[in-house]
């Protein structure tokens, strides 16, 4: 990696890596997984000034319980999201999502909150976290606030995050049940989604009692599928009732993406199916 | 990874019989042969202990712990690092460069252009391919006032540190014209195209031609005339380690070291002497660890003749370039790229009378090495491994704003295999047959075999290939859950491939270069072994063979032999790896100059036992030592004795080493049959592999663990190009597949279990009778794949569709399908 130099800062405390982003503010970046930082820095995309290191910050690498759901630091790795006991008990569409994501190397360093703050349209935790309703805590100079992930997400790589805050952790507010899944087509290159669909749902009495669709990589930005979780809510699942509910995707945005790797009627087709098959698959999880 | 069974499959053993050894042995110990005569290494070495046996990678250990070194792991002291100005434009005039501010900046000791340069080093070269009217436009090392594609160098900075070159780079201020780029091959021959190169009268680099065979009557004779546009998209090789080039100029010593990443060592030498001006005497070129080519470090690039350029500058300081991936997929040479149309003759019954193929080679904006060669050999494999009567291919290689093409894993082989093999299903589907019966009624079957292009394959048996592979997948049941699959509405596909290719390259007649590969087997007084090859490995493992080869000559251990490649300064001569030819011409010429130091080590201890003329007419090796009567000698003692000098043999002189070229008669010919089962998602058009089969034969084993990690990485890049990999330039010649975020080279997770077994019908072009597998997998699975996926999708009515099959293409394929009436 040949990128244009920087100063590089490891902090001791969050208090501390507040501070130094106080005195940089836009000029420096934060590095936790470097997944995406790293690439950027070596393709000169990026060419911070400073960065600030809290992937050993203490504290910030664990998963812990938060009332009644729980708490996801921002030195979590998708690795320990994937084997971590906690997420399986009460949260297991992170732990579902969570073995989509790169590969053995990327999980093992890569984190949730690196990626939520790099906002990709691609990236697979937008759509299983919209679904949870998870809640983005911030820190910085000025304290701290909370923001749900639909608000901290703005679009296309740009979050509501300020030059000087840290994302200290990602809470999900409550304990969902087993009957979720995530879906997606992977971009076979980079491995990220070229559509990705997260259900989380609860069923009463053969009827779907709640449902929340999350989806990802086929829009500027990640969203809930509202249109369809008003159709399937309190419906009776089954195969042709689903079927018809996902049609409405396309109706859910107007900015599907195109690229080298698929159209914008391709991924609104894929999401259409996707959404399908992960209700399907969390109904029979 | 896969199970692998060689077979017993002995079709033509030549003087190797299996009944021999015995005999052989006997009339051995009458009369040595002398050594010019043709002695098969399995006459002489009846049980090997090592050729043929799974032996693991001599070369592993340092690879796999981090301890080899590969360009980049050399650091010469006082070294200076070289970073390059790369053109973003496809096709640019350079109105003006202005450079003092990065001469300035900290750590940087000189930036280079045309002007500086162009004294030093002239353009960069090609193999004469001996094609009339070829038109070669100037090839600057650096750009000279005009850039033709995007990566393109046009300057150089010489600098304390890379960062410092690097961050240099951006402080050069070019003033661009853009120019239009030109970049589909086909608009590139229309008459009002723009032109890549100004000084030519257009587009059109080269015409070719070959033909033979009756085609008239054959296109009269045919039942039906099929006609077929096929495609083998643009590849990028990607090998793990990039390019790198490290060079010194020793003022005092005049001698001009290159330490690069190269297939060629010896070849890069000549060629950079030409470059530079200097005798090859003062240049040596040395390839430390290579880090795979696939062909695409089978060249001579305009980085190797900067940097000695640059060397010379700021002698005696050594100068190092270490390419990025993005420039290494942006100006390493790339592969394939070729569009045929195809005009097939073929009867009811299956039977091909005759192929007609014209074809468009997008060769870039210049001819690097072997650029124009590479698309005629497409035309010559034409006729794969059948035998209709009469082919022709006319070829036009086009200039584009584009990467320039050359050999990638395959070399105008896995184009041929793919069109020639989509032929044969075609054919199938046109008068609904069983596309194992059209190649069945197809299959060459005497051998040696002429085939219309001009070719006469060594030895072969298809048939027996097939069959194996028909077993091995239990192809009969496949279908019969095929077609229940089918009834469930289904898109479940089974395609074959029955591939011939051209390998050992190869007689010199029919080669750019010499054909040739040289060997140095050297003794030392204490015993120690050296085996000197002109090839220059670079991931295949011939240190592992050639060790194994040489001691089995020598009756020794494998540990005793040092095999040592790469180096012009202590090879004497070479002409590298590619085209599989390593093992079966590198090879050749080891045990050929192992043969010859044994010969004189067993005269050596015959003289030095006192033995007597019976004695001494048969001297045999046996537990390590050489035996005259009753009395022996250790393996050292008799080199010590050769290098002692007191009891050299009438005849002969002290010391004791052999040097041989070995130049093959004839390429061989390797086959196989793959079989793959697909199944297409008919909702997202996603292709899962549910099954892959390979039997190939590559003629006598030398390592059954080599030949399986060939054949497992050669189907791994061939299911890349059927499924994922193509680079994609835009309409203004940028290049949009330029990182590995957006280029898909197959990863482990896209691999299938592989089955993997063999047949051995040995050449008889070398007394190995190895026939080379270096791209036998490449070349047999892109057409498996493809054939099985279009063999998925059969029920709708597609009957072709070009790579890489991507899930898009082939949902929008079924979604058209489904809405025609």
């Amino acid at each position: 990696m040949i990128p244009v130099a920087f100063d590089y800062h490891r902090p001791r405390t969050l208090e501390e890596a507040v501070d130094i982003l106080r005195q940089y503010g836009d000029e420096a970046k934060v590095l936790a997984g470097g997944h995406s930082l790293i690439p950027a820095l070596k393709l000169r995309l990026a060419a911070p000034k400073v960065v600030v290191d809290i992937s050993r910050l203490p504290g910030l690498s664990e998963v812990r319980r938060s009332g009644s759901g729980l708490s996801i630091g921002a030195g979590v790795t998708h690795h320990q999201l994937m084997v971590d006991p906690l997420i399986a008990k009460l949260c297991p569409l992170i732990a579902r999502t969570a073995p989509e994501i790169g590969d053995v190397q990327v999980r093992n360093l890569g984190t949730l909150v690196g990626s939520i703050c790099h906002a990709d349209p691609a990236a697979d935790w937008p759509a299983p976290l919209l679904a949870l309703e998870a809640q983005v805590v911030i820190v910085g100079p000025e304290g701290e606030r909370t923001l749900h992930i639909n608000e901290f997400i703005e679009g296309m790589l740009t979050t509501r995050l300020a030059g000087h805050e840290i994302v200290r952790e990602v809470v999900i507010p409550r304990a969902y049940p087993a009957s979720c899944a995530y879906k997606k087509i992977r971009q076979s290159a980079s491995g990220f989604a070229i559509a990705g669909v997260a259900v989380q749902l609860e069923k009463k009495n053969r009827k779907c009692s709640s449902i929340a669709i999350g989806v990802t990589g086929v829009a500027q930005r990640a969203f809930r599928a509202r249109l369809i979780e008003k159709s399937l809510q309190g419906a009776e699942l089954d195969e042709k009732t689903i079927a018809q509910a996902a049609r409405q995707v396309t109706e859910e945005v107007n900015d599907f993406l195109s690229d080298l790797h698929a159209s914008a009627a391709y991924r609104a087709a894929l999401a259409q199916v996707l959404v399908q098959r992960a209700v399907l698959a969390a109904l029979a999880a | 990874m896969a199970k692998t069974a060689g077979k017993k499959s002995v079709t033509r053993t030549g003087k190797a019989s299996a009944k021999a050894p015995r005999r052989a042995r006997q009339s051995a110990a009458k009369a040595a042969p002398p050594a010019s005569q043709r002695v098969d290494f399995f006459k002489l070495v009846p049980k090997p202990r090592f050729v043929g046996k799974p032996v693991k990678r001599k070369e592993d250990v340092r690879l796999i712990t981090g301890a080899g070194h590969y360009v980049d792991d050399l650091r010469l002291a006082d070294m200076l690092h070289v970073e390059i100005l790369r053109s973003p434009h496809a096709h640019a005039r350079i109105v003006s460069m202005e450079v003092e501010e990065a001469r300035k900046a900290s750590g940087v000791v000189g930036v280079f252009a045309y002007k500086e340069i162009s004294s030093l080093c002239g353009d960069v070269p090609l193999a004469h391919p001996g094609i009339p009217d070829l038109k070669v436009p100037h090839h600057p090392v650096l750009a000279d006032g005009e850039v033709n594609f995007v990566g393109e160098p046009a300057a150089a900075v010489v600098a304390e540190s890379r960062y410092a070159a690097r961050d240099a780079v951006d402080l050069i201020r070019v003033e661009y014209e853009p120019l239009p780029a030109v970049v589909d091959p086909e608009k590139a021959l229309a008459p009002d195209a723009p032109k890549v190169h100004k000084e030519l009268a257009d587009n059109l680099s080269f015409s070719w031609e070959v033909k033979g065979g009756d085609l008239d009557e054959a296109f009269k004779k045919a039942d039906r005339i099929i006609q077929q546009r096929v495609r083998s998209q643009r590849l990028i090789p990607c090998a793990l380690e990039t390019r790198g080039v490290i060079a010194q100029y020793l003022t005092g010593e005049e001698q001009l070291t290159v330490w690069t990443s190269t297939q060629i060592p010896h070849i890069l030498r000549t060629q950079l002497s030409g470059m530079l001006k200097l005798p090859e005497s003062k240049v040596r070129v040395v390839a430390p660890e290579v880090g795979g080519g696939f062909g695409s470090k089978l060249n001579v690039y305009a980085e190797e003749g900067l940097l000695s350029a640059l060397a010379r500058l700021v002698a005696p300081r050594p100068v190092k370039w270490i390419e990025t991936r993005r420039e290494n997929m942006a100006a390493t040479t790339h592969g394939r790229d070729q569009i045929g149309e195809l005009s097939i003759a073929a009867c009811a019954d299956g039977t091909v009378l005759g192929v007609k193929h014209d074809c468009i080679a997008d060769i870039g904006a210049y001819h690097q090495l072997f650029t124009a060669i590479i698309p005629t050999l497409t035309g010559l494999m034409l006729a794969g491994s059948y035998r209709f009567p009469a082919a022709r291919t006319t070829l036009k290689g086009v200039f584009t704003n584009k990467m320039p093409t050359d050999a990638y894993r395959g070399a105008g082989r896995p184009e041929a295999t793919f069109i020639i093999e989509r032929i044969m299903d075609l054919v199938a589907a046109e008068f609904n047959l069983d596309p194992v019966e059209v190649r069945r009624k197809n299959f060459a079957r005497k051998f040696p075999f002429s085939t219309p292009t001009g070719l006469a394959y060594d030895t072969g048996d298809y048939e027996k290939a097939l069959n194996q592979a028909l077993k091995l997948a239990d192809y009969q049941g496949r279908r019969a859950r095929q077609a229940k699959a089918r009834d469930e509405g289904r898109l479940v596909g089974i395609g074959l491939s029955t591939y011939v290719e051209i390998c050992s390259m190869g007689p010199s007649k029919g080669m750019a270069a010499g054909g040739w590969e040289s060997a140095t087997v050297r003794v030392s007084p204490t015993g120690s072994v050296e085996v000197l090859t002109g090839t220059c490995a670079h991931g295949q493992g011939q240190e592992t063979v050639f060790a194994q080869i040489t001691a089995d000559v020598l009756g020794i251990e494998m540990d005793q032999v040092k095999v040592q490649r790469g180096d012009t300064g202590n090879v004497p001569w070479g002409v590298g790896t590619f085209g599989s030819r390593a093992t079966a011409v590198g090879g050749t010429a080891v045990f050929e100059a192992a043969r010859r130091v044994l010969e004189k080590m067993k005269k050596v201890a015959a003289a030095a036992l006192g033995a007597s003329a019976a004695q001494a007419a048969r001297v045999q090796i046996k537990n390590g030592k050489f035996w005259a009567g009753k009395k022996s000698l250790s393996f050292a003692e008799v080199a010590f004795q050769a290098h002692r000098g007191l009891v050299i043999p009438e005849g002969e002189t002290p010391g004791l080493e052999a040097t041989y070229f070995f130049e093959p008669g004839n390429f061989t010919f390797p086959f196989g049959a793959h079989i793959c089962q697909v199944e297409v998602d008919r909702d997202t058009g996603e292709v899962s592999i549910q099954g892959y089969w390979a039997v190939d034969d590559c003629g006598k084993p030398m390592n059954p663990l080599l030949i399986d990690g060939q054949v497992h990485g050669g189907i791994a890049q061939g299911l890349g190009q059927a499924l994922y990999e193509e680079a994609v330039y835009d309409e203004s010649g940028q290049l949009l597949t330029g990182t590995l975020m957006d280029y898909a080279v197959p990863k482990a997770t896209h691999m299938p279990w592989l089955h993997c077994e063999r047949t051995e019908t040995p050449t008889d072009v070398n007394p190995l009778g190895v026939k080379g597998v270096g791209e036998a997998g490449t070349i047999g699975s892109t057409p498996a794949i493809v054939n099985a996926v279009i063999d998925a999708l059969r029920p709708l009515g597609i009957k072709h569709l070009d790579m890489p099959l991507r899930p898009e293409k082939v949902w929008r394929a079924i979604k058209k399908a489904a809405a025609a009436p």
